[in-house]
């Protein structure tokens, strides 16, 4: 692990374009980013680097001296956000977003919620009249990937490694490569969990949470962080209800107990059944954007 | 678990502006509303640190209430949980405050290498 930027996390993070084939290593380009042409030796030479330069010795101010410490020890007061790093590269791909006039949605969910046959569903719905490009986020596989090229939609797979959300320099990547076209949509499929991707801001226009019928009701008062981000939430696989005990009053009321602005959509991606109204939300969004001025 | 790489940040930031020095002590606010738990960044700081300048440094945490504002009836109210209430009984609160996840200080001590020399991971 890179003992200075701590981001083992992402030493297996990979950027696949499913059209090409071509894959990418996204923590070395990360890094040839950050360290610039500097030899990779030196892992400690960031961007905004220290001012030790290895050859210059006897110009180099020790700048330790200035310092007077009392038994030794200095207190330096920091006062810096965690997460501004991901949150400034975020402000940038929302920029890119609108300028483009594309809108870009983070879907959240667990393992099994079926938001990719949802998203399949979705694409094939609107194919002939909304672009739609995909992020696919996983940790190891290219199998959902797969699934949604099939529908013959755009679609770059980045696969997290170890780590268990995606982070806005990697969708940065991701729209690098994309290149959608203004008035299209793109779907960022975040990694399948409620709890990691609340904290990491990709730069969308709205989060997007799915829950399905065949999980707990109370799934909104155990994940408050991500259905309180989430702009919408698509309670999916409704064609089953009549075969289970859920209760769809209820898991609305805990909904709206952590976040009374939610939107929600009744749907089932099987009968499509309630996806005109979650289409007609798109369709609304998309439109607005476009009536926004862009900056 | 995003603990993980949250503090994977949180020692890359201090390592970044320690240039060179031992690490000693770091101070941390963590807003009760921010989605991450204190005890978890306590479990991964000492392993994160390893190896780095951060290593054995003494882990502060300040945790902070939020603080937001009834649309319904417009009180300010303190808040500890993401699922709060007004007294008003109205769940629809604007948030204001609680969500910081900083670091606030750290402590550092000079250490024999010169300044201009490659950081070595410390040891022990
Ligand atoms: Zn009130």
């Amino acid at each position: 692990m890179c003992t200075t930027c701590g981001c083992a996390d992402h030493s297996t993070a990979r950027l696949t374009d499913l059209t090409t084939g071509q894959t990418f290593d996204l923590h070395e380009d990360a890094h040839a980013h950050r360290h610039h042409s500097h030899d990779h030796d030196h892992a400690h030479d960031h961007d905004h680097s220290h001012d030790h330069s290895h050859d210059h010795s006897h110009t180099h101010p020790h700048d330790h001296s200035h310092h007077s410490h009392h038994d030794n020890q200095r207190t330096t007061v920091l006062e810096e956000a965690v997460l501004a790093k991901n949150d400034r590269l975020a402000e940038r791909n929302r920029g890119w977003f609108s300028a483009s006039r594309v809108l870009a949605l983070n879907l959240v969910s667990s393992p099994g919620s079926g938001k990719t046959t949802l998203l399949e569903r979705t694409i094939r719905d609107l194919q002939s009249d909304l672009p739609i490009h995909v992020i696919e986020g996983d940790q190891e596989t290219t199998h959902d990937a797969e699934r949604i090229r099939r529908t013959g939609c755009r679609v770059v797979q980045i696969n997290t490694g170890a780590g268990c959300h995606l982070e806005a320099e990697m969708v940065a990547r991701g729209i690098e490569r994309l290149a959608s076209p203004p008035h299209s949509i793109v779907m960022i499929e975040n990694v399948g969990n409620l709890v990691c991707p609340a904290l990491f801001d990709l730069g969308e226009q709205a989060k997007v949470a799915i829950l399905s019928v065949t999980e707990g009701e109370d799934k909104p008062l155990k994940y408050p962080h991500m259905f309180r981000a989430a702009q919408v939430m698509l309670l999916n696989k409704i064609d089953l209800l009549p075969h289970l005990t859920f209760d769809v009053a209820r898991c609305l009321d805990y909904a709206r107990e952590v976040n009374p602005q939610i939107t929600v959509f009744q749907v089932s991606a099987q009968t499509g059944e309630g996806l005109p109204r979650w289409y007609d939300w798109l369709r609304t969004q998309l439109r607005t954007l476009g009536e926004r001025p862009t900056c | 678990m995003h603990e993980l790489s949250i503090t994977r940040n949180i020692v890359a930031i201090v390592n970044e502006h320690a240039k060179g020095e031992r690490v000693t002590e770091v101070t941390l606010e963590i807003g009760l509303l921010s989605a991450v738990l204190p005890d978890s960044i306590r479990f991964c700081f000492d392993i994160v640190a390893k190896g780095t300048a951060v290593e054995g440094a003494r882990l502060n945490i300040i945790e902070v209430a939020g603080h937001g504002r009834c649309r319904a009836c417009g009180q300010d109210v303190e808040l500890r949980h993401p699922i709060a209430r007004c007294s008003c009984g109205s769940s629809d609160l604007s948030r204001l405050s609680g969500e910081q996840l900083t670091i606030k200080q750290m402590v550092t001590t000079p250490c024999a290498q010169p300044a201009d020399a490659p950081i070595t991971p410390l040891r022990g």
